[in-house]
């Protein structure tokens, strides 16, 4: 069972810089930083709360079995002290480290886990992440409603978690260390009710100290947490309701440490080009492709020719400068630093002319009218302004349907309603770092249904057949072979231009000077913001 | 008196009743689910199934507005859709500072605008009229954002006279009252200015000078108690429009109002939120008017009912 503690370096992880306090960088005992961000926070119950802001704060207050070593992708036993797999891949042994408590000070237990995982999936709960689990044996009777709990799920004693999986699911460990996952105090849950969200108990690296709806919440320390010399600060304070523009001010006068909404478009240059731009922007690749999808299912998009011009018709450098820089041009689906993302596929190169050919080809010699949907907050009306002029360039005429984000989900998840939609502002970030999860709910023949968000209402059962087939490869030492699988999906879909990858956009953070450590924990690719891991510098 | 109290709070009911109705049926129209709003991306159909009806929205529109309707008469506004937190207790949270901005606001609001609009009318024509005249012309036209942020620039982020955000302290309402109090005392100052010119020209004022009262006994006694009465409408009218929420201040000055939760809400389809938000504001409204009914004939005993 050694080798399934390995940790699974990604090849394309590697690039970033990896975790190590720099040289002469010493983390300050006992500091305490302020966090900023314009919304409030949602709810910090771990099998509801499904937003970036919520989901750095969710991963710190609560531990899980599987957790990824700070700043990267690589999965190793949390609240699990080891694991054991049998070799069909569809049981899976977990013993629990002993003497973790929760911050109420009860131990935690093997029938915690399984309480956990019920309540996530429970409909009752009304979560959103329910689907993670469905390999596990007993999902579609508690998901139907004909079960109270999931038959998958034994605890032969408090130290022992057994899972059956009615499928073998190589994702399976990823999905034991997603929010979904986090371990509850049963308890607590029943005495809280709906408002556990508000009071959080876990046994995670912090504490829920205060909330003071609308204003602000402090997290605290939690000095019992397992992992050693960790976290690094005191605590934390967020503030909510702070316009980005104020706190990027109160940032460069020392009040704030990291604002959690950025650096406005409009401030980012002067910010870059300033003095301190080296001190205080953090800038990082995440999980994210920026994509136009082209719905299959309505005319004249439903021309796989069309489609492709429409591919060749994008000039993707230009976009970018839109953005200040702040992304890279795509080409495929999957990101840079996903495991599968090809580096040698081209995709489809920009050319006018063979774009306007290649409609002529589909008897669209003078274009078409069509409508573009995109999300109306900044920057997005203007990216799907320059994508307007590039397809006015070869004659297709898109009139701009500029929305909030909720009528752009809408639009697309309604079959022939939306032709084309930007998915800037609501555009995927994996949940986890593995390619499957950017295949299922946007590409896969599941998501194309009333409500889903497969936009480009794309089904190919041949790639679906593939997808799964891929993600029964649950052997470790078939890790590569199904990347290479999994890439092959994403390159040959491109085939049928189901999408038109624009870019793959970086993450940007405002952070004061004092606040030390590399990039990738300001922006973790399964993280955000991993608070378990910042420290002050002296 | 009690009979004109207890008929406009009947006339009240009746109002809220309306909004109810009419905010519930345009908001369950839009085209916008809730439940796939809240299941996020990753969820599959079975889920969203399950959220829809865990929230009761797979039932027919007429039946979840008379269950709502049923909670609202017991006072219950109901759960947050996304924050599973009662819609009450997210409303009560915010409601000081909320009305700390509002009181604060109409304030310096009739402050400056009493005194501009009056030196104005004793200038009447003059250059001090034209230019306090442009001055509350820039003050009604500029936008909210724009001022709220130059205040904050000048006074908080450079001059470091207040805080630049938050809520607690008497410094920290004095820049988001001051941004409501500049931009609302232009309507103020043009109000009282036609008011007092009005009442300058009556005869009662002739007949007070011809007496030999001192102009400050004529000014104060006759001419400003007189102007106050349409003051106290546009009063009324802003009780209810700060309740609401002041969107834009509250953002900028990181102040915990209504404005804010509402906005949010809307970004979300939290109906319940809205819902809440909306009718406590339309309450607000209504109480703000029958505050402004009931302080007029305290002014002016002609229109004292009889």
């Amino acid at each position: 069972m050694t080798h399934w503690l390995q940790r699974t370096a990604l090849a394309g992880l590697m690039a970033l810089t990896p975790l190590v306090a720099l040289a002469d960088e010493t983390p300050v005992k006992g500091a305490t930083i302020v966090v900023t961000y314009k919304d409030d926070i949602a709810t910090l119950d771990p099998a509801i709360g499904y937003d970036w802001q919520n989901w750095s704060m969710i991963k710190s207050l609560f531990s899980r079995l599987m957790e990824y070593t700070p700043g990267t992708a690589d999965l190793v036993p949390s609240l699990a002290e080891s694991f054991e797999v049998t070799p069909d891949g569809l049981t899976y042994t977990f013993k629990l480290r002993k003497g973790v408590k929760f911050s109420n000070g009860r131990d935690v237990v093997a029938s915690d886990v399984k309480y956990s995982i019920e309540r996530a999936v429970n409909p009752k709960t009304q979560g959103p992440g329910a689907g993670f689990f469905g390999a596990i044996a007993g999902f579609d009777d508690l998901s139907g409603g004909k079960a109270e709990g999931l038959s998958g799920i034994e605890t032969p004693d408090d130290s022992t978690v057994v899972f059956k999986l009615s499928r073998p699911d190589a994702t399976f460990l990823h999905v034991l260390a997603i929010n979904f996952a986090s371990i509850v105090p049963k308890e607590v849950v029943e005495a809280e009710g709906q408002d556990f969200g508000k009071k959080p108990v876990g046994s995670g690296a912090f504490i829920l100290k205060d909330w003071v709806i609308g204003q602000k919440l402090v997290f605290e320390k939690n000095p019992n947490f397992y992992v050693a010399d960790t976290p690094k600060i005191d605590g934390f304070t967020v503030e909510v309701g702070q316009e980005p523009l104020v706190a990027l001010l109160r940032l460069q006068q020392g009040e704030v440490d990291i604002a959690g909404d950025g650096i406005p478009p409009s401030k980012f240059l002067e910010i870059k080009n300033g003095p301190d731009a080296a001190d205080i922007i953090v800038d990082g690749e995440q999980l994210q492709t920026g994509y136009v999808a082209l719905n299959t299912r309505v005319k004249p998009l439903d021309n796989v020719k069309v489609r492709q011009a429409l591919n060749m018709a994008v000039n993707k450098e230009r976009i970018t400068r839109i953005v200040n820089g702040r992304a890279t041009p795509a080409n495929q689906p999957l990101p840079p630093l996903m495991p599968g993302y090809d580096k040698d596929f081209k995709g489809y190169a920009y050319d006018i002319e063979k774009a306007k050919a290649l409609l002529a080809e589909a008897g669209f010699p003078d274009g078409f009218e069509t409508a573009l949907y995109a999300s109306s907050t900044d920057p997005n009306p203007r990216i799907a302004q320059a994508l307007q002029q590039d397809f006015a360039a070869i004659g297709v005429k898109a009139e701009i349907k500029a929305l909030a984000n909720a009528n752009v989900i809408a639009a697309g998840g309604t079959e022939g309603e939306a032709p084309m939609i930007w998915s800037g502002g609501m555009a995927w970030i994996a949940d986890f770092p593995d390619p499957s999860n950017f295949y299922g709910p946007i590409l896969g023949c599941a998501g194309a249904t009333q409500g889903g968000w497969n936009w480009a209402w794309y089904c190919n059962k041949d790639l679906d057949a593939r997808a799964i087939a891929a993600d029964s490869m649950s052997d470790p030492a078939k890790k590569d072979e199904r990347a290479k699988l999994w890439g092959s999906v994403f390159t040959d879909l491109m085939a049928d231009a189901p999408w038109i990858p624009v870019f793959n956009e970086r993450r940007v953070v405002a952070k004061s000077k004092r606040m030390g450590g590399p990039g990738n924990i300001y922006i973790d690719p399964t993280r955000v913001i991993n608070y378990d891991a910042i420290y002050v510098k002296q | 008196m009690i009979e004109l109290i207890l008929r406009r709070l009947g006339g009240a009911l009746m109002i809220l009743f309306g909004v109810a109705a009419i905010t519930f049926m345009l908001l369950y129209a839009l085209p916008a689910d809730p439940a796939v709003q809240l299941a996020g991306r990753s969820a599959t159909a079975q889920t969203v199934a399950n959220i829809r009806h865990e929230l009761g929205l797979d039932q027919p529109l007429l039946l979840q507005f008379v269950h709502y309707l049923g909670n609202l008469v017991q006072g219950d506004l109901g759960r947050s859709y996304t924050q599973k937190t009662e819609v009450m207790t997210l409303i009560l949270a915010r409601l000081p500072a909320t009305l700390i901005l509002m009181v604060s606001g109409i304030l310096v609001e009739v402050a400056i605008g009493l005194t501009l609009g009056t030196i104005a009318a004793l200038n009447r024509g003059g250059f001090v009229d034209r230019l306090v005249m442009t001055v509350s012309f820039i003050g009604v036209s500029a936008p909210q954002f724009v001022v709220a942020l130059l205040l904050l620039y000048v006074f908080a982020a450079t001059l470091q006279w207040f805080p630049m955000s938050g809520f607690g302290t008497f410094s920290h309402v004095v820049l988001p009252a001051l941004t409501l109090g500049v931009l609302g005392a232009g309507w103020y100052a043009r109000m009282v200015r036609s008011a007092m010119i009005d009442v300058l020209n009556q005869d009662y004022v002739r007949t007070a000078r011809a007496k030999g009262v001192a102009e400050r006994a004529v000014i104060l006694r006759h001419a400003v108690p007189n102007a106050l009465l349409p003051i106290v409408a546009m009063i009324g009218i802003d009780i209810g429009q700060f309740m609401g929420g002041v969107v834009v201040v509250e953002a900028v000055y990181g102040w915990p109002g209504i404005g804010q939760l509402a906005w949010q809400a809307i970004q979300q389809v939290d109906i319940p939120i809205i819902m809440g938000v909306t009718l406590i504001s339309s309450l607000a409204i209504v109480i703000g008017n029958l505050i402004a009914d009931l302080v007029a004939p305290l002014i002016d005993p002609r229109i004292r009912p009889r």
